[in-house]
């Protein structure tokens, strides 16, 4: 990884395309987020160890860019029963950093706290994402978001909605 | 004036069991009143045999891994001897957890309140400023350790009750779907150490239970997946499917998928998947079981629910764990089989996909079971109904009750078990 001096963008890029993928999850707007991302995407939820294998250990999300569509799919049928009707979620992120650059994609850093409501109470959601954003045709585009949830070694409840 | 309690007094503290389980349909408040899951902790979970964990967790001494017995929190430990015990996550001292850790390597816990240490297998090691106690191993003291444990390929089972039927009396039949998983693998060794998903749930443990071999659902709550996919799953539970629902009696039961996947003759489409994908397993299967690898590859992983608490669902294994009377948690991993490392790691990632909190399938079973503990509580009407294909069962040829795909057979069966259990005076 090389310097943050060397991201193609800017700390205020960065945020506004966050900001942008946050708001896409929270409104249920699958389109525009499955837009977002890469042809060669991987949007991961460890559980438990953060540091183990997901090809040999279990994961609460490990989509490569074929799961995100069957996601996204079974979520648009409407009977995802576990999304139907969907959650009222709004999430808060911050201390966004660029923590650096790996193979042209500028890796970042943020934390997030979402609050989720259903018909069964609120829910209480946070932890950690690093993201990997890269330019494609001028647009910036999502190639990796791993989510580290603080309480990912925790029995948690039913997480169907975009984390 | 006599000290013994009245009929009267009784029938309010205990509910009649007999009265509330008939053959047809079970009352509502078995899921929703809290003496109910206080007699269950007595009556089954805290006597019968519960699967607990899989030796496989912890495959080197001084190993150890937090498991659970309902909510009793019990430390698995592979001791120098080789063996797995289970000892209590309790001081015998004052009481406090010796151990918080979820995993690791350890000969000895030490209380972290005073210093106490144990051996993994329960022994009293030690205690500090020893005078205190007239001096060193004058205290008969040790962890709680679980009476009656014992595995069947792997699977470790405890019994809180000092006596009782054997494991393999418990088992009877559902040994051999146990020994169907195996078979599976060219070592004939299961391994279930992918980690475990956990995933809390707001409903009664035996919605759950149920659910597990009822056929009747799949293509209503999975109808999402099953359209999207294209999945061959949906067929196997539907009016047209030779499948059968198996009572494997003491409580356990099956979707015993085998007649559909005969009907096919095809190697590995229980795993949707066929034999040039994964040409190393196949020959190492044909190497390991000749002739019998066919029939083994036909018929794939058993869908067996082991009472109370294991979920054997082909690729991956559940475990059950009530917390209280609308409260549990399923514990979830993905099934590896030795020797069968091309099929592991798309086990892995199929269940992924599959089960936990954001599982394609188990997030909607678990939206019903959540929906359910609710729907519970209305007054009325008072009872659940089981009675689908009670019409059309018959005994199978080795005396199982056997019902089609779609029938509450299995159903059946848990409450017969269950009442039988819940009626016996403590």
């Amino acid at each position: 990884m090389t310097a943050v001096t060397d991201s193609p963008l800017t700390l205020r890029q960065v945020e506004e395309f966050l900001y942008r993928e946050a708001r896409y999850a929270d409104e249920h707007d699958y389109d525009a987020w499955e837009a977002l991302w890469t042809d060669d995407a991987l949007y991961w939820v460890p559980a438990g160890d953060a540091t183990s294998d997901p090809a040999t250990s279990m994961s609460i999300i490990h989509d490569n860019r074929n799961r995100i569509s069957t996601r996204l799919n079974q979520l648009r049928t409407g009977k995802r029963y576990s999304q139907s009707p969907p959650s009222n979620l709004r999430r808060i992120l911050s201390n966004i950093e660029i923590l650096g650059v790996a193979g042209g994609d500028t890796e970042v850093g943020a934390n997030f706290v979402l609050v989720e409501s259903t018909s069964r109470g609120m829910e209480t959601w946070a932890g950690r994402t690093t993201y990997r954003l890269r330019v494609v045709d001028g647009e910036v585009r999502l190639a990796y978001k791993k989510v580290l949830l603080v309480n990912r070694d925790q029995p948690i409840r039913t997480m169907a909605f975009l984390i | 004036m006599t000290t013994t309690v009245p009929d009267s007094a009784r029938a309010t503290s205990r509910p009649d069991y007999a009265a509330l389980i008939e053959p047809s349909r079970v009352h509502g408040s078995l899921y929703t009143d809290p003496r109910v899951f206080a007699d269950e902790l007595e009556r089954i979970w805290y006597r019968s045999w519960v699967f607990v964990g899989h030796e496989s967790e912890v495959p080197e001494s001084g190993d150890y891994v937090r498991k659970s017995i309902g909510p009793q929190d019990i430390i698995m430990t592979r001791g120098r001897d080789g063996d797995v015990h289970l000892v209590f996550n309790r001081c015998a001292h004052r009481g406090n957890l010796v151990c918080e850790d979820a995993r690791g390597n350890a000969n000895a816990f030490r209380c972290p309140y005073h210093g106490w240490t144990y051996r993994n297998t329960g022994e009293l090691l030690g205690y500090p400023y020893n005078k205190g106690y007239g001096g060193k191993g004058n205290l008969d003291l040790s962890l709680g350790r679980v009476p009656r444990v014992d595995s069947y390929r792997g699977f470790v089972f405890a019994s809180l009750a000092e006596d009782g039927p054997t494991l393999a009396e418990h088992l009877g039949a559902a040994a051999g779907e146990i020994d169907r998983l195996a078979r599976l693998s060219p070592e004939g060794r299961i391994d279930l150490g992918a980690g475990w998903l956990q995933h809390r749930t707001r409903a009664n443990w035996k919605l759950l239970a149920e659910n597990e071999t009822d056929g009747y659902h799949p293509q209503f709550v999975h109808s999402s997946i099953f359209s999207v996919t294209g999945s061959p799953i949906g067929p196997l539970y539907s009016d047209n499917s030779t499948a059968v629902t198996r009572d494997l009696g003491n409580g356990h039961s099956e979707n015993d998928l085998r007649p559909e996947f005969r009907r096919h003759g095809e190697t590995l489409r229980w795993f949707g998947t066929s034999e040039s994908r994964v040409p190393n397993y196949v020959a190492r299967m044909r190497e390991a079981y000749g002739e019998a690898a066919e029939d083994i590859l036909v018929e794939g992983a058993p869908h067996v629910m082991i009472f109370p608490n294991l979920f054997i669902a082909e690729i991956q294994v559940f475990v059950i764990q009530p917390l209280s009377v609308d409260e549990c948690v399923q514990h979830s991993t993905a099934v590896q089989l030795g020797g069968a490392e091309e099929l592991n790691s798309r086990m892995v990632s199929q269940s992924i996909g599959s089960v936990g909190p954001a599982g394609m399938l188990l997030a909607d079973d678990t939206e019903m079971y959540e929906r359910n503990q609710r729907g519970l509580e209305m007054r009325q009407p008072e009872w659940l109904d089981i009675r689908r294909g009670m019409h059309r069962e018959a005994l199978d040829e080795d005396g199982y009750r056997t019902g089609a795909a779609t029938d509450e057979t299995g159903i059946r069966g848990f409450w017969t078990h269950y009442r039988r259990l819940m009626e016996v005076d403590t």
